[in-house]
C-alpha cells in the first residue's frame, strides 16, 4: 500500500475514534440524567399525584393544582404566541424580499430566540405584574407566549423557505392573488414543518421555570383564576426540590418525570407528523 | 403572415437589475399556432416567455420596457390586472409542480379563482380538463389521491390540465418535457398538437427536434437578441442567417 493511503486511513481512524468518544460522552450524560429521573421519579408516582393538591410542608399530597396551572398557562401562551409567530414568519419568508423591515425583524427575532428566559420573566414582571400589582396566571401565559413567538417565527420562516419558488410561480401563473398563494398553497405544503415548530415551542415552554417565577409565582391551593397567582409544575419542582422534606422531594421528582414524559411524547408526535406528511406529499 | 397576431412585441427590452437580458425584441406571435423559441442556454428564451404573463413581477429588480400587445392591448401597462392577465395566459413549467392537494383539487383550484360552479358542474369541468390533457383514463378512479402520487409525466399532464381548466387563450410551455422520459415526452407533444386548435401555444425548448416536430413557427434567439423568426420548415431547411444555420445544424451551441 502506498504510504499516503496508509496515512489517510490512520487519520480517518483517529478522527472516527474521537467523534465516537465525543458522542458516547454526550449520550452517557443524557443516559445518566434520564436514569436518575426515572429511578427517583417512579418512586414518587402515584394516583394521588393527579387527585390531590400540593401539600403543606412535611406532609404528602399531589400535584393536581400545578398540573392544571401548567396546562392552562401553556395552552394560553401557545394560543397567543402561535398566530403572531406564524404571521411574522410568513411575512419574513413570503413578503420580506424588499426593504429593511424584514432583515431587522429577523435579527431581533434571533436575539429573542437566544435571550435567557429569565429576562423575559423580568420584562413581564416590570410591564405587567408591577403595574397590576399582583402575580397572575395571565402574566405567566404572556411570558410563555413571548417565548413561543421567536421559535414559531423561526421554524415557520425556515419551512416556508424550503418550499420551491416554482410552486408559488405555478399558483401565480393561474392568476391566484398573493394571499391565496400563501394560505392555500405554501402553508399547506409547509404544514408538517410548521406543526413541528409549534410542538417544539410547546415543548420548550412546558419546562420553563424562570419566566413563571416572576409572573405566575405559585399557589399552594387549587386555582383556575387567571387573575391570581397560579401554581405550575416548574416552580413547584423548584421549591419542593429546595425544601428539606422527603415527601416534597418525591413530589418534585415525580413532577420532573411528568414534564419530561410530556415533552418526549410531544417530540414523538412531531416526528411522526413530519414523517407521515413527507410520505404523502 | 396569413394568420393574425395574438401577441405582438414592440421594442421589448428586459433587465435583471443592471443586466440587459433581452435586447429590442420585435415579434408577432400568430394565433392558434405553435411557436417555438430555440437558442443556447442563457439566450433569453425563458425570460421572454416569462414576460408574456409578467411572471417576473414576483421578483424585485426585474423589469421590462417596451410594448407587449395581447390582442392589441399593452400588458406592460401599469393598469393591467395581473390576475386577469394570468387567467388569459396559462403557463406550464419545466419541472412538474402539482399543488399539495388531491388530483381533483389541483384542477379545481384554478377554476375556483374565477367561478363558483356547483359540485356537478365542477366535476364535469375537472373531467373535461383531464380529458383534454389525456390524463383522465389514468386518474379517473383516484381523483382523491395526492397529486404527488402520480409519475413525472402524469404530473406534467396534470399541470397542463390545470392550466387548461381556467380556459386561457394562450398557453406558455417552458421546456415542458425536459425532465420527462421519451414516452411521456411523446405524449406531451401529441397533446400540444391537439391543443393548438383551441389555444395559441408558445413553447421554449432545448431540443431542436422537438421544435421541428411540434411547432409551426420558430424563433431563434442568441444573447438576448431575436436572430430569426419564421415558419418552422423554412427556419429548419433554409434559414436566412448563417448563425441560425450553424445552431440548427449543430456547428454551434
Amino acid at each position: 500500500m502506498l504510504p499516503i493511503y496508509f496515512r489517510r486511513r490512520l487519520i480517518n481512524q483517529v478522527n472516527l475514534t474521537i467523534s465516537a468518544l465525543a458522542m458516547l460522552t454526550g449520550l452517557f450524560a443524557l443516559g445518566w440524567i434520564l436514569w436518575t429521573l426515572l429511578d427517583y421519579g417512579f418512586h414518587g408516582l402515584s394516583l394521588s399525584l393527579f387527585t390531590q393538591n400540593t401539600p403543606p410542608p412535611g406532609s404528602s399530597g399531589g400535584l393536581l393544582n400545578a398540573i392544571v396551572g401548567s396546562l392552562l398557562m401553556t395552552i394560553i401562551g401557545t394560543l397567543i404566541g402561535t398566530p403572531i409567530g406564524i404571521m411574522a414568519g410568513t411575512y419574513l419568508a413570503e413578503f420580506g424580499q424588499r426593504g429593511w423591515l424584514a432583515p431587522t425583524t429577523r435579527f431581533i427575532n434571533d436575539i429573542l430566540l437566544s435571550a435567557p428566559s429569565i429576562i423575559i420573566g423580568l420584562f413581564v414582571y416590570e410591564v405587567y405584574v408591577a403595574t397590576t400589582r399582583h402575580f397572575s396566571g395571565w402574566a405567566g401565559a404572556f411570558a410563555l407566549a413571548l417565548l413561543v413567538i421567536p421559535v414559531v417565527v423561526r421554524t415557520t420562516e425556515d419551512t416556508l423557505a424550503l418550499i420551491p419558488d416554482t410552486l408559488r410561480e405555478a399558483a401565480a401563473a393561474l392568476g391566484a392573488p398573493r394571499w391565496k398563494i400563501v394560505t392555500l398553497i405554501t402553508w399547506r405544503a409547509a404544514k408538517a414543518g410548521m406543526m413541528t415548530g409549534i410542538l417544539l415551542a410547546v415543548a420548550r415552554i412546558s419546562g420553563e421555570t424562570a419566566p413563571l417565577l416572576f409572573t405566575a409565582l405559585n399557589n399552594q391551593f387549587w386555582s383556575n383564576n387567571m387573575n391570581g397567582p397560579m401554581s405550575n409544575l416548574p416552580v413547584v419542582i423548584f421549591q419542593m426540590a429546595m425544601s428539606p422534606y422527603d415527601d416534597w422531594h418525591h413530589l418534585a421528582w415525580a413532577g420532573a418525570l411528568l414534564i419530561t414524559g410530556t415533552v418526549l411524547i410531544l417530540s414523538i408526535i412531531a416526528r411522526f407528523l413530519f414523517k407521515k406528511e413527507q410520505a404523502s406529499f | 403572415m396569413e394568420t393574425t397576431a395574438k401577441i405582438s412585441l414592440h421594442n421589448l427590452d428586459f433587465f435583471y437589475g443592471k443586466t440587459h437580458a433581452l435586447k429590442d425584441i420585435n415579434l408577432d406571435i400568430p394565433a392558434h399556432q405553435v411557436t417555438a423559441f430555440i437558442g443556447p442556454s442563457g439566450c433569453g428564451k425563458s425570460t421572454l416567455l416569462r414576460t408574456f404573463n409578467r411572471m417576473y413581477d414576483l421578483y424585485p429588480g426585474q423589469r421590462a420596457v417596451g410594448q407587449i400587445l395581447l390582442d392589441g392591448k399593452d400588458i406592460l401597462d401599469k393598469a393591467t390586472d395581473l390576475n386577469k392577465l394570468r387567467a388569459r395566459i396559462g403557463m406550464v413549467f419545466q419541472k412538474p409542480t402539482p399543488f399539495p392537494m388531491s388530483i381533483y383539487n389541483n384542477i379545481a383550484f384554478g377554476i375556483k379563482l374565477y367561478e363558483s360552479p356547483a359540485r356537478s358542474e365542477m366535476d364535469d369541468r375537472v373531467e373535461w380538463a383531464l380529458k383534454k390533457a389525456a390524463l383522465w383514463d389514468e386518474v379517473k378512479n383516484k381523483l382523491g389521491e395526492s397529486g404527488y402520487s402520480l409519475s413525472g409525466g402524469q404530473q406534467q399532464r396534470l399541470c397542463i390540465a390545470r392550466g387548461i381548466a381556467v380556459k386561457p387563450e394562450v398557453l406558455l410551455l417552458d421546456e415542458p418535457a425536459s425532465s420527462l422520459d421519451p414516452i411521456s415526452t411523446a405524449r406531451i407533444e401529441e397533446l400540444i398538437h391537439e391543443l393548438k386548435t383551441d389555444y395559441t401555444i408558445i413553447i421554449v425548448t432545448h431540443s431542436m427536434q422537438q421544435a421541428a416536430r411540434v411547432s409551426d413557427y420558430t424563433a431563434y434567439m442568441y444573447l438576448g437578441e431575436m436572430m430569426e423568426f419564421g415558419k418552422t420548415d423554412v427556419i429548419f431547411t433554409n434559414p436566412n442567417k448563417k448563425e441560425t444555420e450553424d445552431y440548427i445544424t449543430g456547428k454551434f451551441g
